[in-house]
């Protein structure tokens, strides 16, 4: 197959480095470089460029990564990209969205992407790019390398439509209009659908309601200084020494952590507080807690009354690839302890 | 998380980098942070600097937490 395919993939993969290479700015390099590799295994085109970014640089700086990896592929040809396999990874997966859905708009190319089902980038861009769903770890990168670029084949060299249940990547919801094999009106499916409800039978819809779960906005706080304010935190804040054995990454523990009394969380050099957190370069986190947890800033707002109170007890665990289940879990645990505490607000800070 | 403390009945913000996946995980009032290592203070900058940058976000969780909102919010700092 005559046809050029480009491949995102972040510094991790890219082989630059890990965390401490997470702000690495974009770059471009020939030919397949890294994890791309396994895609050029199955990909019966040519990869003819890897681009790898840090995922820090991405996600906080995205519109100029963006912005610099359109500028980089604007003289190049190319027929299809890939980003990714990005696992569970919520950084990577946010970053293959955002540089895909940027790059088919640009250039108007087919992008396939991989995520886990718990990588929140999959929710978030599926209805932009073709993602598939993937491992939870780099322990699946053949097999999700295969089915990204086994579908790029396919999409190159037939025609479609390429209907998602098929195909296998996650609904992106479009409608597409063509001929159906068995030739059956929609009005003749609609009786038989209507046939079968009627006989209490199970159908299928073709129109299936997407399920979303959204909450009541909790009211506003009419005057703070009157209230109990609580910090919780996904960062993995922790005493020195994790008295709670709060796991790194995919969390099912949560700690609660005194702080009556002072006016900053101390360091880790000052045997006081750490992050346990896997998912980022703790460097920052250790030599300033604050920096994620502000006990700082809300003991001053305490002192100037701009709260009643800061609750003598923060909440943390760790965000890094913790199931929505177990976070739903550990968050009504959580609300259950801060209701009984009276603690009216509360300020989450996530990494 | 968010999500089920505000089920609670429980007025929660969130502070939080990666601004898309705290609106797809349902936190309703959202102030953006700096980075995701350090949310509230970049180590490269000076003490004051970082204090400012924090005092300043975390003043406008305090405001987000008292601001009547009838949709997902994602509140400008500053």
């Amino acid at each position: 197959m005559d046809k050029k395919a480009i491949v995102y993939i972040n510094q991790f993969f890219g082989q630059v480095g890990g965390e401490e290479a997470a702000d690495h700015p974009p770059e471009i390099k020939e030919g397949a470089v890294g994890a791309a590799q396994a895609l050029a295994a199955e990909f019966a085109g040519d990869i003819t460029h890897t681009v790898i970014c840090g995922d820090n640089f991405m996600s906080s700086n995205q519109e100029e990564a963006t912005a610099r990896i359109l500028e980089m592929l604007e003289d190049i040809d190319f027929d299809i990209f890939f980003a990714g396999p990005a696992f569970q990874a919520g950084r990577y997966g946010n970053a293959c969205g955002a540089i895909g859905k940027a790059v088919k708009e640009e250039f108007a190319v087919p992008v396939i992407s991989s995520m886990n089902e718990e990588n929140p980038g999959g929710e978030m861009f599926k209805k932009d790019i073709y993602i598939f769903p993937g491992g939870r770890s780099g322990a699946k990168m053949r097999e999700d390398a295969k089915k990204m670029a086994e579908f790029g084949n396919e999409i190159l060299t037939s025609e479609g439509p390429f209907p998602a249940d098929e195909y296998g990547f996650y609904k992106r919801g479009i409608r597409h209009q063509y001929f159906r094999p068995d030739e059956k009106t929609a009005a003749e499916r609609a009786l038989d659908m209507l046939l079968k409800k009627m006989k209490g039978e199970e159908y299928t819809s073709e129109l299936p309601i997407p399920e979303v779960d959204r909450v009541d906005i909790a009211p506003a706080i009419e005057d703070l200084s009157q209230v109990k304010v609580a910090l919780v935190s996904s960062g993995g804040i922790v005493p020195v020494g994790n008295p709670d054995r709060i796991q790194s990454a995919s969390a099912t523990r949560w700690g609660k952590y005194n702080i009556a009394g002072m006016d900053r969380l101390e360091n880790r050099a000052s045997e006081g507080f750490k992050t346990i957190h896997a998912g980022f370069d703790p460097a920052a986190a250790d030599e300033d807690p604050n920096r994620v947890v502000p006990v700082d800033a809300l003991r001053k707002f305490e002192e100037e009354g701009r709260i009643g109170k800061l609750h003598d007890e923060f909440y943390v665990t760790v965000g890094t690839g913790t199931t929505v289940g177990e976070a739903a879990r550990m968050g009504q645990e959580i609300a259950e302890d801060l209701k009984d505490a009276g603690v009216q607000a509360v300020i989450l800070t996530s990494t | 998380m968010a999500k089920e403390i505000e089920r609670a009945g429980i007025t929660i913000v969130q502070m939080a980098n990666l601004v898309p996946v705290a609106k797809t995980t349902g936190a309703n009032r959202i102030v953006p942070t700096i980075s995701i290592p350090y949310p509230l203070g970049d180590p490269k900058t000076p003490e004051d600097e970082q204090w400012k940058v924090r005092y300043t976000r975390v003043g406008a969780a305090l405001d987000a937490l008292e601001t009547d909102i009838e949709d997902q919010t994602v509140f400008k700092v500053g």
